[in-house]
């Protein structure tokens, strides 16, 4: 036991082996492996002593991976349990956070001239927090594309992308009538609630991410129903890379302008409107529209990439017409 | 007991309910509409906990969003339909091929 343990350490062998799923591997090496599998049954069928032996040494892994799951499972949730036991209880005034608490409800109307104060909070007090919120989504979207993306300089004639764009294709659902015929009903209903909510972030509840999620999720039912070649005519990779990059500077130069002021003393001059009213809240109702737009474009380009590698027309459909394997320019895989 | 703590106590029930059916279901189209659902019944509790703001983006990453791309992700490691396809392929790759380059080809001219 001791030496097999050893062995299973030093990655040396592995006595659940036959019961691991090979198929990812590439034709060649199953082959071998299934050679190699039936050379294996073959010598344990005829040896009943090996047999026992394969059986208890299995039987003791099977035992020994349940205990270290069951094990660590329990570890995980005992840690969680301990911190949930540290929070304070559901609305109970808690000292620790009392001080910033009061501060933000009591101050927060006339100093960001925000009705909503968590929007005040996220788009003013701690704006930084956001920004780095909204790049961290910049960079999601980077690494799907880097993941995912197909287009001209990187298209393969190969089944994989052969296959994700032919099913793109026949399964296209706008042939579909009755989740075009709703989407009809229910898409003005989402956008308009969408842009509501993104222009009325300062007043109710809501603001860029709540607005950029919403008005995603209505893009991505738009190119559902209508046809990923609809949406292209208004949504092109260009028209991400812009949207995505003037959203993220005008916020970067506009909080760090703030920031500059503030630091240096100077006073602020951007004026905060009456508390209330649309345009109110200083820089929070062009803030909230940048992380709307860059938010609302993630969720699409998620989406767009996951269907069919690319965002906009980026793919030559007519590469793909011709029967896979044979190079056309491609990159043989 | 008021009504809204009753309602509160019910969907915290179907939470934990959700949260476990997630990993016990074999299927896993199945597993990603309960996880659909688990983030519904969460965005109701969020409205009931008064943050609707974050009861509005739950509802739209958690049970939209998110769920539509597990559902591509869905297709592509192929669950259901495209691993059909790929089988087939595999099996006799002439007649699909000819099959999938009509269909392409028939999109092309529209």
């Amino acid at each position: 036991m001791k030496e097999e343990f050893r062995s299973w350490i030093m990655g040396e062998s592995d006595p659940m082996e036959e019961l691991l799923d090979f198929s990812q591997e590439n034709d060649l090496n199953r082959e071998e492996r299934r050679k190699l599998t039936v050379e294996k049954l073959r010598v344990l069928q005829e040896d009943p002593d090996e047999q026992q032996k394969v059986a208890r040494v299995r039987g003791r892994f099977t035992r020994f991976y349940y205990l270290v799951a069951v094990l660590s499972c329990v570890f995980l949730s005992c840690v969680l349990l301990f911190s949930i036991s540290m929070l304070p209880q559901y609305g109970e005034e808690n000292p620790r956070t009392t001080e910033v608490k009061d501060r933000y409800i009591e101050k927060g109307v006339e100093e960001t001239g925000a009705v909503n104060v968590v929007s005040g909070m996220i788009l003013d007090y701690r704006a930084f927090d956001t920004l780095g919120e909204s790049h961290v989504l910049f960079t999601a979207l980077i690494c799907v594309m880097i993941l995912l993306r197909i287009d001209r300089k990187n298209q393969r004639t190969g089944y994989e992308d052969y296959y994700t764009i032919r099913s793109d294709v026949y399964y296209d659902l706008s042939k579909d009538s009755i989740l075009c015929t709703m989407s009809r009903v229910l898409l003005p209903a989402i956008v308009l609630y969408g842009i509501y909510i993104l222009l009325n972030g300062q007043n109710s509840p809501g603001g860029g991410f709540s607005a950029g999620a919403v008005l995603g999720a209505g893009m991505i039912l738009f190119s559902a129903a209508f046809g990923m070649q609809t949406a292209d005519r208004f949504f092109t990779m260009k028209a991400c890379k812009v949207t995505i990059f003037v959203s993220l500077a005008f916020y970067s130069f506009a909080k760090g302008y703030v920031f500059f002021m503030g630091a240096n003393g100077f006073e602020n001059h951007i004026p905060k409107g009456t508390p209330g009213a649309i345009l109110s809240g200083g820089m929070i109702l062009p803030l909230d529209i940048a992380v709307g737009c860059v938010v609302s474009v993630t969720m699409f380009g998620f989406y767009s990439l996951f269907r069919r590698g690319s965002i906009g027309m980026d793919v030559d459909y007519a590469h793909y017409s011709s029967k896979p394997g044979k190079a056309k320019g491609g990159r043989q895989v | 007991m008021m009504p809204s703590e009753i309602l509160t106590v019910i969907l915290l029930v179907l939470l934990i309910v959700c949260a476990v059916a997630v990993n016990v279901v074999r299927d896993l189209l199945q597993s990603v509409i309960i996880f659909m659902a688990y983030s519904s019944i969460m965005a109701v509790i969020w409205i009931l906990m008064e943050s609707p703001d974050l009861g509005i983006t739950e509802a739209a990453v958690g049970a939209g969003v998110s769920g539509i791309l597990f559902l591509m992700t869905l297709k592509k490691i192929g669950h259901g339909d495209a691993g059909d396809l790929t089988d087939a392929a595999e099996e006799d790759p002439g007649t699909v091929r000819k099959e999938a380059s009509g269909t392409i080809q028939e999109k092309e001219k529209r």
